[in-house]
C-alpha cells in the first residue's frame, strides 16, 4: 500500500514557476514531463527499509527571492557554517533555494571556472548545463524522487572546471532550509579533462515544520580529472530526505572523492553512487552517520565498475542510539570486462542502545574473473575492555565512551577537507551523541 | 599530606564461577616497592586486575582500602583518580585516539574543570618523559597502542605512569616481551618515581628486573595467595633455586589455583 501522492502542483504551476525565473525552454519542457512522470512511476526501493509512508507530498513550495546580503546580515547559525567573513571568498549561501551571500575569486573567472548558483546557471551557461544536467548519473524518470526533483528544482550550484585548471581553493556551498519549504537542490559538477576541485557543502534546517528536502548531486569527472566532494547534512527531525549523490567518473584515471557526513535527525534515505567508466579510475568513498531519537535511515553506497583497473573503496561507519534504526548497504559492483579492477568495502556500526537497530551489509556482484574484491562488515557495542583500559586512567564513563565514538568516526572526519567545516562536523557529532 | 597506603585483607576473587584469589592479603604504603613472584597460573594477574575493577573479576569476599576509603567500592575511573594505577600486560588498543590526546584527557580528568593542564606544559613534559623512555616522538600522534609492538606498548604503559603520576602502581609482567636495554630505561622511569609518596607493586616471574629495581619485600605467590614473604635475598634465591624448595617446605604439590 502506498500513501496518497498527489501534489497541489499542476502543469500551469510548474509552467510559471520556470518562467518567472526566466529559464530556458528545455529546462521547462523537463520540469512539465517530469510532473506528469511522478504520477505512474514509483518511489525509490532502498533495500531492507519501506519509505512508502514517509512524508513525500508535504511542504511548500514557493518562490525565493535572491538577494546579495552582507556578511552581518547572516543569521548566527549560517555564520558560523560559513567561519570567519575573511576567509569566507569561494563561498554560496542558499535560504530555501534563493542565493543571499556569494563570493567567488576573479581568478577564478579569469581561468574559465564557473561557480554560481543553478538559477543563473541555466540563463548563462544553458548549453552545457544542459549537456549533463540529469544526463547521466541520476536521471529524471529513475523514480518518483527523481522526477520530482526534476519538476520542482528551486536551489542549488553549477561547478564547472575547465580543461587542466586546478583549483586550489575549496569550493563551499551552504543550504539552508528553513520553515515549511520544500528544498529541491541540485549541484552539478563538470571536472573537464586533468583538472581538479574540491567542492564542500552543509545542509542546515531553521526553524523547520514537516517537509521535504530532495537533493540530487551529479559529479562528472573527464580523463585525469580529481574531483573532492565533501558534505556534512544536518537537517532537523521535521525534515524527510531524499539524497542522491552520484558521479559519473567517464575519464581514464580520473578520481572521485567523497567525504559524506550524514547527520540529519530526521527520516532519510540516500543513495551514494560512483559509476567507474574509465580505464583506471578511482572512487573513494568514505562516510559516517548517527542515528538518534526514532528516525529511520537508509545509507546505500554503490560502486559501479566498468573500466579496466578500476579501483573503488567504500568505507562506512556509523552510531546508532536511542531508538533509531538505520541500514547501511555497501555494494561493490564489477561488471564483465572490467579486468584488474579492485573493490573494497568497510561496514562498522556501533550500538550505544539495546533499543538501536543497526544493519551493515556488504555485498560483492561480480562479473569477472579477473579482479580483486574484499569486504568486512561489523556490528557491535563498545567494548568494555576498551573501556575498563581509558577508565583505569581516570577517565570517566561518558569522556570514555566519547573518545572511542570519536576515535570510530575519525577515519571519516578527518578526511573533510576544509578546516572549519570539519570542526563543525566535530560539533554536529558532539551534539548528536550527548 | 598522609603516606598513600593501600591495604588489602582476605581478598576472594572469581572469574566465572572460579575462584582464583583465595584469601589474599598485602599492604602497600609510600616509598615502599613490593615484588609479587610466582609461577604461572598462580593469580598474580587477577590480583592487578581485580585491584584496579577489571569488569570480568567478581570480588566474592574480603577488604581493599587505598588510603583507608573502600576500593572495591570505587569506580574503575574513581581508583585511577584517587590514586591507583595498573600498567597492564595486555593494553587494549583503540582505533582513532591519538595517544597524546588520550593522556591528556586522562590528565584533566583528575584536575578540576577550569584548571586543565595547559598545552605548553603538558607538551613539554610529556617530550621530557618520552625521551626517559627514549620513545620516539612519533608515538605522541599514533593511535593509542595500534600496531605499537609488544615492547612499545609497556613503554607507552610506562609512559603513563610518568605523566599521571599515581600514589600506588602495579606493574603486571611489566617485564615480558622486553629486551634488556629495554628492561633499563623502563626500570630508570620506575626509578625517577620514587619517593614517600609513591609505592609499587611490581608482578612479574623473572629476578632480572629486580636487579634494576630494588624491592624492599619481594612475595612468593601460590594457590591464589602469598605463601612466603621476605626481602631482596629472596628474589635472588628464586632466581638461582627456582620455586621447588618452597613448595617442598610448605608441603605444596600444585602451585596454580587449580580446578
Amino acid at each position: 500500500m502506498s500513501v496518497d501522492t498527489k501534489l497541489p502542483f499542476d502543469q500551469e504551476y510548474v509552467t510559471n514557476f520556470s518562467k518567472d525565473r526566466q529559464e530556458p525552454e528545455w529546462l521547462t519542457n523537463l520540469r512539465v514531463s517530469s510532473l506528469e512522470r511522478a504520477e505512474a512511476i514509483d518511489l525509490p526501493k532502498p533495500d531492507k527499509t519501506n519509505i512508502t509512508k514517509w512524508n513525500f507530498s508535504s511542504f511548500d513550495h514557493e518562490k525565493a527571492t535572491s538577494s546579495d546580503t552582507t556578511y552581518d546580515a547572516l543569521s548566527e547559525k549560517v555564520r558560523e557554517l560559513v567561519g570567519k567573513e575573511e576567509n569566507a571568498n569561494t563561498i554560496l549561501v542558499q535560504e530555501n533555494g534563493a542565493t543571499v551571500f556569494a563570493r567567488t575569486e576573479e581568478d577564478l573567472q579569469n581561468q574559465g571556472v564557473i561557480f554560481t548558483d543553478i538559477h543563473t546557471a541555466v540563463q548563462e551557461h544553458s548549453d552545457l548545463v544542459e549537456k549533463y544536467f540529469m544526463s547521466e548519473a541520476v536521471t529524471a524518470d529513475e523514480n518518483r524522487l527523481t522526477a520530482l526533483h526534476a519538476a520542482l528544482l528551486n536551489g542549488g550550484t553549477f561547478i564547472y572546471v575547465p580543461k587542466n585548471v586546478e583549483v586550489k581553493v575549496p569550493l563551499q556551498a551552504i543550504y539552508v532550509q528553513k520553515g515549511a519549504a520544500g528544498l529541491f537542490n541540485h549541484v552539478l559538477i563538470v571536472a573537464e579533462a586533468n583538472s581538479s576541485v574540491t567542492y564542500i557543502e552543509n545542509y542546515a534546517s531553521e526553524n523547520a515544520s514537516e517537509t521535504v528536502a530532495n537533493i540530487v548531486a551529479e559529479v562528472y569527472a573527464a580523463d585525469g580529472a580529481t574531483v573532492n566532494f565533501g558534505a556534512v547534512d544536518n537537517f532537523s527531525e521535521e525534515v524527510t530526505t531524499y539524497v542522491n549523490r552520484r558521479a559519473q567518473v567517464m575519464g581514464r584515471d580520473a578520481k572521485v572523492y567523497w567525504s559524506l557526513g550524514q547527520m540529519n535527525d530526521g527520516n532519510t534515505v540516500s543513495d551514494n553512487t560512483t559509476y567507474l567508466v574509465g580505464e583506471g579510475s578511482y572512487a573513494d568513498t568514505k562516510t559516517v552517520s548517527i542515528g538518534r531519537g526514532k528516525q529511520t535511515q537508509n545509507f546505500t553506497t554503490l560502486i559501479k565498475h566498468y573500466g579496466k583497473n578500476s579501483d573503488g573503496q567504500i568505507l562506512k561507519h556509523g552510531v546508532m542510539k536511542d531508538s533509531a534504526t538505520a541500514i547501511f548497504n555497501g555494494i561493490s559492483k564489477i561488471e564483465h570486462g572490467a579486468t584488474k579492477s579492485n573493490g573494497e568495502q568497510t561496514e562498522r556500526v556501533l550500538m550505544l542502545s539495546e533499543k538501536a537497530r543497526g544493519d551493515a551489509n556488504p555485498i560483492l556482484l561480480i562479473d569477472e574473473d579477473d579482479v580483486t574484491a574484499g569486504h568486512a562488515a561489523s556490528v557491535g557495542k563498545i567494548d568494555p575492555l576498551q573501556m575498563f583500559y581509558l577508565m583505569s586512567r581516570g577517565i570517566s564513563r561518558k569522556e570514555a565512551e566519547r573518545l572511542i565514538i570519536h576515535g570510530f568516526l575519525g577515519p571519516v572526519v578527518n578526511e573533510i577537507p576544509i578546516e572549519s567545516v570539519k570542526e563543525q562536523l566535530i560539533e554536529v557529532i558532539e551534539r548528536k551523541v550527548y | 599530606m598522609t603516606a598513600p597506603n593501600l591495604k588489602v585483607e582476605d581478598l576472594h576473587v572469581s572469574i566465572e564461577e572460579k575462584e582464583i584469589l583465595k584469601g589474599f592479603g598485602i599492604e602497600v604504603n609510600g616509598g615502599e616497592i613490593h615484588a609479587i613472584m610466582g609461577p604461572n597460573g598462580t593469580g598474580k594477574s587477577t590480583l592487578a586486575s581485580a585491584l584496579m575493577g577489571h569488569p570480568k573479576y567478581e570480588v566474592t569476599s574480603g577488604k581493599a582500602t587505598f588510603n583507608g576509603e573502600d576500593l572495591l567500592d570505587m569506580e574503575v575511573d574513581e581508583r585511577a583518580r584517587a590514586g591507583l594505577f595498573l600498567a597492564m600486560q595486555y593494553p587494549s588498543e583503540i582505533s582513532g585516539v591519538t595517544n597524546a590526546d588520550f593522556i591528556r584527557s586522562a590528565i584533566n580528568a583528575k584536575r578540576e574543570e577550569g584548571d586543565e593542564i595547559s598545552l605548553m606544559k603538558f607538551i613539554r613534559k610529556m617530550d621530557d618523559k618520552m625521551n626517559t623512555l627514549d620513545m620516539d616522538q612519533a608515538f605522541q600522534h599514533r593511535y593509542l597502542n595500534e600496531g605499537f609492538s609488544g615492547g612499545e606498548k609497556k613503554r607507552n604503559e610506562i609512559l603513563q605512569l610518568l605523566m599521571l603520576e599515581p600514589k600506588i602502581a602495579i606493574l603486571d609482567e611489566i617485564d615480558s616481551g622486553l629486551d634488556i636495554d629495554a628492561l633499563k630505561v623502563v626500570a630508570e622511569g620506575i626509578n625517577d618515581m620514587r619517593s614517600d609518596d609513591f609505592g609499587c607493586l611490581i608482578i612479574t616471574h623473572y629476578q632480572r628486573l629486580l636487579n634494576y629495581i630494588k624491592p624492599d619485600k619481594v612475595h612468593v605467590m601460590m594457590q591464589g595467595r602469598i605463601v612466603k614473604s621476605g626481602g631482596p635475598e629472596l628474589a635472588e634465591r628464586l632466581e638461582a633455586e627456582g620455586y621447588d624448595w618452597i613448595k617442598e617446605e610448605l608441603g605444596i604439590e600444585d602451585e596454580t589455583v587449580g580446578e
